[in-house]
């Protein structure tokens, strides 16, 4: 592997952008695949290229159907877990997401709440869910959950999150809560009642911040794999 | 304003360049073929120095040290090589994978 190749794909990794590496494994002739196009030595055939977009896509990495010569090493952004909420249940969230491999943010305009004290190692915005929600861009590859209690801070985020491709949209609240909430979209024309998870979380029957984090972190990975 | 997952991956990038910032060669093996249960998944990384020393993991711990052997070799030599583990092994006992799979790793030195 040429050094210029793991410069390229480190970089691709700052900017959130999926690349590939194609080897032929027989002699070790490389090319790398980021979104501009390829560069390097294989001249590759347009069926292999259609391969090597679909599978950067997916994130899957392997032989090639096309051709089982070549060995295609996929590096695609990683996940996103956007977490609606400063909450004493954020607080277990944040670090079971960063183990599971996902980015962390943390949204809560509240400053009382969103804290460095409160949250060591995690990144915290202070700006409304909806303004937040606008810059952080929720793609398909982000996950959404919402921990505040307050509808006037979930509404909003639940609302920009169910517009956008997240791959999962979550609140935390009881059924009741869940049934009024989906009233209240309702009115604004917008429902959440397919892909809006609540209960937050697989029902593992656990009751402390910790087990809850578990059990939402838990439905995230579930959903992810469900879905790609 | 995100905090970025600690990922497998961009360690094994920074601790490569750490190297070469070291003038220390390295190779890069990666698993190519999984069959049956597996430890690791297909695009596995492990770097290796020229010193032995090494991140990330191809087996969860199993073979790694057969492969940074392999990959002192593919440093000194600069020709990639194809390694197949698994308990038919002949090698089993030593270097063979617990679980019962078997995994294909591919080695490269880092130009």
């Amino acid at each position: 592997m040429k050094s210029a190749f793991l410069l390229e794909i480190a970089r691709a990794r700052a900017e959130r952008q999926a690349i590939a590496v194609v080897t032929r494994l027989r002699d070790g002739a490389q090319s790398l695949h980021p979104a501009r196009g390829p560069q390097g030595d294989l001249e590759l055939t347009e069926p292999v290229l259609a391969e090597v977009r679909d599978r950067c896509r997916h994130d899957r990495s392997g032989r090639l159907r096309a051709d089982p010569a070549l060995f295609i090493r996929c590096y695609t952004p990683a996940y996103r877990l956007i977490i609606v909420g400063a909450v004493h249940i954020a607080q277990a969230l944040a670090p079971a997401a960063v183990m599971a491999g996902f980015d962390v943010t943390i949204v809560d305009p509240r400053t009382a709440f969103a804290t460095v004290e409160r949250f060591p190692d995690t990144t915290v915005t202070h700006e409304w869910p909806d303004v937040a929600l606008e810059t952080l861009a929720p793609d398909a590859q982000t996950a959404v959950a919402a921990l505040s209690h307050d509808p006037k801070l979930d509404d909003p985020a639940l609302i920009a999150a169910l517009a956008s491709p997240a791959f999962y949209v979550g609140a935390l609240g009881s059924r009741r809560t869940h049934a009024a909430r989906l009233e209240r979209f309702a009115a604004h024309g917008i429902d959440g009642s397919e892909r809006l998870r609540a209960p937050v979380g697989l029902n593992l029957g656990g009751r402390s911040a910790g087990e809850i984090a578990i059990a939402i972190i838990a439905e995230i990975i579930q959903t992810r794999y469900r879905t790609t | 304003m995100t905090q970025r997952a600690e990922s497998e991956v961009d360690e094994i990038l920074t601790q490569v360049r750490r190297w070469q910032q070291d003038r220390r060669r390295v190779a890069l093996a990666t698993v190519i073929d999984t069959w049956g249960s597996s430890p690791r998944p297909v695009g596995s990384h492990l770097a290796v120095a020229d010193t032995g020393g090494f991140v990330g993991s191809v087996s969860g711990g199993c073979v790694e040290g057969a492969v940074v052997e392999a990959a002192l070799e593919v440093i000194a030599d600069g020709k990639p090589r194809q390694l197949e583990f698994g308990v038919s092994d002949e090698q089993a006992w030593s270097v063979g994978l617990a679980c019962g799979g078997r995994i294909a790793v591919y080695v490269e030195r880092v130009e």
